[in-house]
């Protein structure tokens, strides 16, 4: 029994999705995501340091073949910005499965929505598949779907935070609401946040800090992987109803 | 040589093609992307469009990132 998820037509297994920053060099990076199981990872598009071209490049560690890169918009903080740097992405790899986030303030990264809105109608009109990073709002998600999101990625607390799930109503209100893949997009600190997305119903879990950040990344990743997998099995399992009071789980009948 | 702004940086570079440019910077080009004048170069015509005087250019990359 295979349990698969498909954005925008395409295919993948791992619902886990990992950044690659802040590790403390690429080989970590890519032994972490080995561990994690993960498909999809997130990567940033940045000036190349002309003054030193012969620097270790991430293409170098983590093959772009074999693992689908997905380009990350972190650091805008304007529409016009996020979609220049994802033409300049498009071009760089030649993908169109990208993923936007528009920032509102450095202090907290919320996303700026006008922004965010504003940039995946022009980027669905360009032909781009944007995975939408956004607020934990079933509004606002509905409306980045109909502007085109082919995904929606809300936050469950502050990026980098790892605060854990937040809001879990709106969480699932999202999952209830949306006809394209939702995933949880920041705010995930250990393994039980990220079970707990999952269980509310999200097709994944994007994360990067609370591996990169873990004391042993490597082993962090793959407890993500198994939280992932659990929270994802107890989701379509279907959890027992929730009692105020206790319940045995032995017959009363024929006590001595 | 010519001045442009290479990555935000004034820089005196020959004069040539696009595609000239990257490979004396020792970049592959099938690794970067290239903005000028904040228009798209599409890599198959870097060979094609020559630098102007005071043209500027963003040669970009993929670089570790998360969310």
């Amino acid at each position: 029994m295979t349990d698969q998820w498909s954005v925008a037509g395409r295919t993948f297994t791992s619902r886990l999705i990992v950044g690659t920053g802040k590790y403390k060099d690429f080989a970590q990076n890519a032994a972490a995501l080995e561990a994690s199981g993960a498909e999809i990872v997130t990567v940033a598009v940045r000036r190349v340091n002309v003054s030193d071209p012969s620097a270790p490049m991430l293409t170098d560690y983590i093959d772009p073949k074999k693992v689908t890169y997905l380009p990350n918009t972190a650091g805008c903080f304007n529409a016009d910005d996020a979609i220049r740097t994802l033409r300049l992405a498009r071009e760089a790899g030649g993908w169109d499965l990208v993923k936007l986030e528009v920032l509102g303030e450095a202090k907290t990264l919320y996303p700026n929505m006008r922004e965010t809105l504003e940039a995946t109608e022009v980027l669905a009109k360009e032909g781009f598949l944007p995975m939408v990073y956004c607020v934990d709002d079933p509004i606002a998600a509905k409306q980045l779907e109909d502007a085109g999101a082919v995904a929606i990625m809300p936050l469950g607390a502050p990026i980098g935070s790892g605060l854990g799930i937040q809001n879990r109503v709106t969480i699932r209100l999202i999952v209830e609401g949306a006809s394209v893949p939702v995933l949880v997009d920041a705010g995930v600190g250990t393994a039980s946040d990220a079970a707990v997305a999952m269980e509310l119903g999200c097709d994944g879990v994007l994360m990067n800090t609370a591996i990169a950040e873990a004391k042993d990344p490597i082993r962090m990743a793959r407890a993500m992987k198994l939280a992932v997998e659990a929270g994802r099995d107890a989701y379509l399992a279907g959890r027992m109803g929730q009692r105020r009071y206790a319940d045995p789980s032995s017959p009363l009948a024929g006590l001595i | 040589m010519i001045s442009v702004i290479l990555n935000g940086e004034p820089r005196q570079v020959r004069q040539g093609s696009i595609a000239d440019l990257v490979a004396s910077l020792g970049l592959d080009v099938k690794k970067v992307a290239v903005e000028r004048n904040r228009e798209i170069v599409p890599r198959s015509t870097l060979a094609d469009v020559a630098l102007a005087e005071g043209d500027a250019l963003e040669i970009v990359h993929f670089v570790g990132g998360g969310c």
